[in-house]
C-alpha cells in the first residue's frame, strides 16, 4: 500500500477496475469447474480475497494507528480510521459470500465449524465498536488517542482470537464440514491470485477515494472557519 | 518556565482561542480575564499541559512543577482531607508530607474537620481544600481557573494573603472578578 | 520503589472509595445471584453439565462488566482524572491500582457466586477456579482500559459492553474449556491472553487518558 500514495487516483480505479474484469473473466470462464460442488464454488474465488484484503486494511488501519501514537504525524488518525472503515465494509462482504457459500454447499446459512468466518464475524463486532467509540467522543486529540489504541488491540485479538476458535472446536462443534482452501492448482492459483490483486486493488481505490473526501470535508470546514 | 506563540484550539468546528502569546517566569502573575464561556478555563488546560492545543508552540515545567486548579476543586468527596491530601502527597512525592499537609489544613482552617468526609463540607470548604491540594508540592507554576469561586469572606482573605506570598513564583490566574487582584498583575490577557 | 508506591495509594484510594460508598459490590454480588438463578429458569431438562458452565462463564463475564461500568465514575463525575494525569506518576500505575481494585471486587462477588453455583446446579472442581482466578486477570486488565475509554464519551454504560465483549470472547472459550475439562492447554491460553493483553492495555493506559 506504500505505492499507493504515489500513484494517482484515476490510475488506481483504472488499474481496479481492469484487474476486476479480468478476474471476473478468469473466475467464470478460466478457472476449472469443481467436481463436487460445480459453479457455486467459484464463489470462493470471491470470498477469500475479499477477507485477505479485510485482513489487509485492518492491518494498515493498526499501523497507521501506531504511527499516529509514536510519531504523530498529521493525519494518521484520519488514514486509520479511513483503512479500519474500509475493513469493515469488506468485512460485511466476507460475512455475506461465506453466508452465500455456506448455503450453496452445506444448506445452511451459517456454518461455526468454518474457523475463517467465525473469526470475521468476532472482528466485525469488534471493529464495529470501533465505531461506536469514535461517535461518542467529541472530535479531538482524545479522539484520536483512544481510536488508534483500540486499533491496536483490534489486530492483536485477531491471532488470539483465531487460536480461541481453533480451541474451541474441540468442545462445542463436533460436526466438521470438509473444509475450503483446497490444494490449488495452476490454474486455479493464478484465478485466486488475479483476483486477490483486484480486491486489492479495489480497496486502495476505494481507500484513496474515501481519504481525499474527508479530507475535503475538513478543508471546507477549516475554510468556514476562517472566514466566519 | 511557560512560553506560548501563536497558540490556537479548536474543538472540530468551534474555534476557543486563537493567535494567543503567552510568557509568563518566575515573579509573574498572568491575569486572565473574560466573561463566562469566552474560553479562559480552554486555555488554562492548555497551559496546565492537559490539553494539547490546535496550534502554536508550547513549552511547559515538567508535571511536578505545575498546580492546576480547575472550576473544581478536584478533590475526592468521598475521602477525607487528611486521606485525600495523602493521596497527592504521595503522587506528588512530597517530602515530610505529614507536616506539609498539617500546615496546609491548619492555615486554611481545615485541620478540626480533617477526618470528615469531604462530600459533607460546604462548597467553599472544598475550595480551600482544592488550594491545599494545589500547594501540597510547592508548585513553581500556578494555574489557578477562577480560585475565589465560592470563598467566603475569610476564604477570599486567607486566598488573598497567599497569593501575595507565592509572588516569587509564576501564576496564571483567571476571573472574571479582576478588582481583588488587579494590584498583584504584572501582565493581563483579556477574553472577549 | 516510587512507581509500586504510586500503585499502592491509588488502588487504596480505589478501594476506599468503595468501602465507603458500598454500591459496587453489593450490586455484583445480587445481580450475580438473580443472574444464576434466571439460567435455572432457562435451561431445559436434562441439559448437560457443560452447558450450566457455560452459563457460568457469561454470569461471570456480564458482572464483571457491571463492577467496570462503575470503575472510573469517581473520576469522571469530578473531573478528578485531570488531577490524577497531571501528577508526575506514570499514567499506567493508574490503570494497574484500578485493575488490582476490579479484580478485589470481581474476586468477592465470586466467592459468593461459585458457591451458589455449585448449590444451585453442579460441583466446581479446582480447574474451575484457577480458571476463574486466570480469566479475571484478563478481563479486568482489558475492561479497565475500555471502562477508560467508555467513561471519556457521552454514551458511557451503553459503549462499554460493546467495546469489552468481543475482546472477552476468547476468554469465555478459554474458561469454558478449561473447566470442562477439555484439557491443560485452555488454561494455558488464559495465561497467554493474560500477558498479551495485559501487556498491551498496560502500555497504551498512557495514550488513552491524556489529551496530549
Amino acid at each position: 500500500m506504500f505505492v499507493v500514495k504515489t500513484i494517482s487516483l484515476p490510475v488506481l480505479a483504472g488499474a481496479a477496475a481492469v484487474l476486476m474484469a479480468l478476474a471476473i473473466a478468469l473466475i467464470f470462464f478460466y478457472a476449472p469447474t469443481d467436481p463436487d460442488q460445480g459453479l457455486s464454488q467459484r464463489i470462493f474465488y470471491f470470498h477469500v480475497p475479499i477477507a485477505l484484503t479485510a485482513y489487509a486494511a485492518f492491518a494498515w488501519g493498526a499501523w497507521k494507528a501506531l504511527l499516529h501514537l509514536w510519531k504523530r504525524p498529521h493525519g494518521a488518525d484520519l488514514e486509520s480510521y479511513v483503512a479500519i472503515h474500509q475493513g469493515v465494509i469488506f468485512g460485511s462482504l466476507t460475512l455475506l459470500t461465506g453466508s452465500l457459500w455456506a448455503k450453496i454447499s452445506w444448506g445452511v446459512w451459517w456454518a461455526w465449524s468454518d474457523n475463517q468466518l467465525v473469526l470475521f464475524l468476532v472482528l466485525f463486532l469488534f471493529y464495529c465498536a470501533y465505531f461506536m467509540l469514535r461517535y461518542s467522543v467529541d472530535p479531538g486529540p482524545a479522539r484520536a488517542n483512544m481510536s488508534a489504541v483500540y486499533a491496536l488491540f483490534g489486530v492483536v485479538l485477531i491471532p488470539v482470537s483465531f487460536l480461541a476458535i481453533r480451541l474451541s472446536r474441540s468442545f462445542i462443534h463436533p460436526v466438521v464440514f470438509t473444509s475450503h482452501g483446497p490444494q490449488m492448482t495452476g490454474t486455479q492459483f493464478l484465478t485466486f491470485c488475479v483476483s486477490l490483486a483486484a480486491m486489492l486493488a479495489l480497496l486502495a481505490t476505494l481507500y484513496q477515494l474515501e481519504l481525499a473526501g474527508k479530507r475535503l470535508d475538513a478543508h471546507l470546514r477549516e475554510l468556514r472557519e476562517l472566514l466566519a | 518556565m511557560l512560553s506560548a506563540r501563536n497558540l490556537s484550539k479548536r474543538f472540530g468546528v468551534k474555534r476557543v482561542f486563537d493567535r494567543v502569546d503567552v510568557s509568563v517566569v518566575a515573579g509573574d502573575f498572568l491575569l486572565v480575564t473574560g466573561p463566562n464561556g469566552s474560553g479562559k478555563t480552554t486555555l488554562l488546560r492548555v497551559l496546565a499541559g492537559l490539553a494539547a492545543p490546535t496550534g502554536g508552540e508550547l513549552e511547559l515545567p515538567p508535571r511536578e512543577s505545575i498546580g492546576y486548579l480547575g472550576h473544581e476543586p478536584l478533590v475526592y468527596r468521598e475521602l477525607t482531607p487528611l486521606e485525600n491530601l495523602q493521596l497527592f502527597g504521595r503522587l506528588y512525592r512530597v517530602p515530610e508530607r505529614r507536616e506539609r499537609i498539617g500546615m496546609l489544613l491548619e492555615r486554611f482552617g481545615l485541620w478540626d474537620v480533617r477526618h470528615d468526609r469531604v462530600g459533607t463540607f460546604s462548597r467553599g470548604m472544598q475550595q480551600r481544600l482544592g488550594l491545599c491540594r494545589v500547594l501540597l508540592h510547592e508548585p513553581s507554576l500556578l494555574v489557578l481557573d477562577e480560585p475565589f469561586n465560592a470563598l467566603d469572606a475569610a476564604g477570599a482573605e486567607l486566598l488573598d494573603e497567599t497569593l501575595t506570598e507565592l509572588s516569587a513564583r509564576a501564576l496564571v490566574v483567571a476571573t472574571h472578578d479582576p478588582e481583588r487582584v488587579e494590584h498583584l498583575a504584572t501582565d493581563r490577557l483579556a477574553f472577549a | 520503589m516510587n512507581y509500586l508506591a504510586d500503585v499502592g495509594a491509588l488502588a487504596r484510594k480505589d478501594l476506599l472509595l468503595e468501602l465507603r460508598a458500598k454500591e459496587t459490590v453489593p450490586a455484583m454480588l445480587l445481580f450475580v445471584l438473580s443472574t444464576l438463578t434466571v439460567f435455572h429458569f432457562a435451561l431445559p431438562r436434562g441439559t448437560g453439565h457443560v452447558a450450566a458452565l457455560g452459563l457460568l462463564w457469561v454470569a461471570l463475564v456480564f458482572t464483571a462488566l457491571l463492577g467496570l461500568t462503575r470503575a472510573f465514575v469517581p473520576e469522571r463525575e469530578q473531573g478528578l482524572m485531570d488531577a490524577l494525569v497531571l501528577a508526575p506518576a506514570d499514567r499506567s500505575a493508574i490503570w494497574l491500582a484500578k485493575v488490582l481494585a476490579v479484580l478485589a471486587f470481581l474476586g468477592l462477588a465470586e466467592v459468593v457466586a461459585l458457591p451458589a453455583f455449585a448449590a444451585f446446579f453442579s460441583g466446581i472442581d479446582g480447574r474451575t477456579v484457577a480458571a476463574v482466578a486466570l480469566a479475571d486477570v484478563g478481563i479486568c486488565a482489558v475492561g479497565t482500559l475500555t471502562g477508560a475509554m467508555a467513561v471519556a464519551g457521552r454514551a458511557r454504560e451503553l459503549i462499554l459492553p460493546l467495546l469489552f465483549l468481543p475482546l472477552a470472547i476468547p476468554v469465555v472459550v478459554g474458561g469454558v474449556g478449561a473447566s470442562a475439562g477439555a484439557g491443560g492447554r485452555y488454561l494455558g491460553f488464559l495465561v497467554l491472553y493474560d500477558a498479551v493483553f495485559g501487556l498491551l492495555a498496560w502500555a497504551s493506559f498512557e495514550y488513552v487518558v491524556s489529551e496530549t
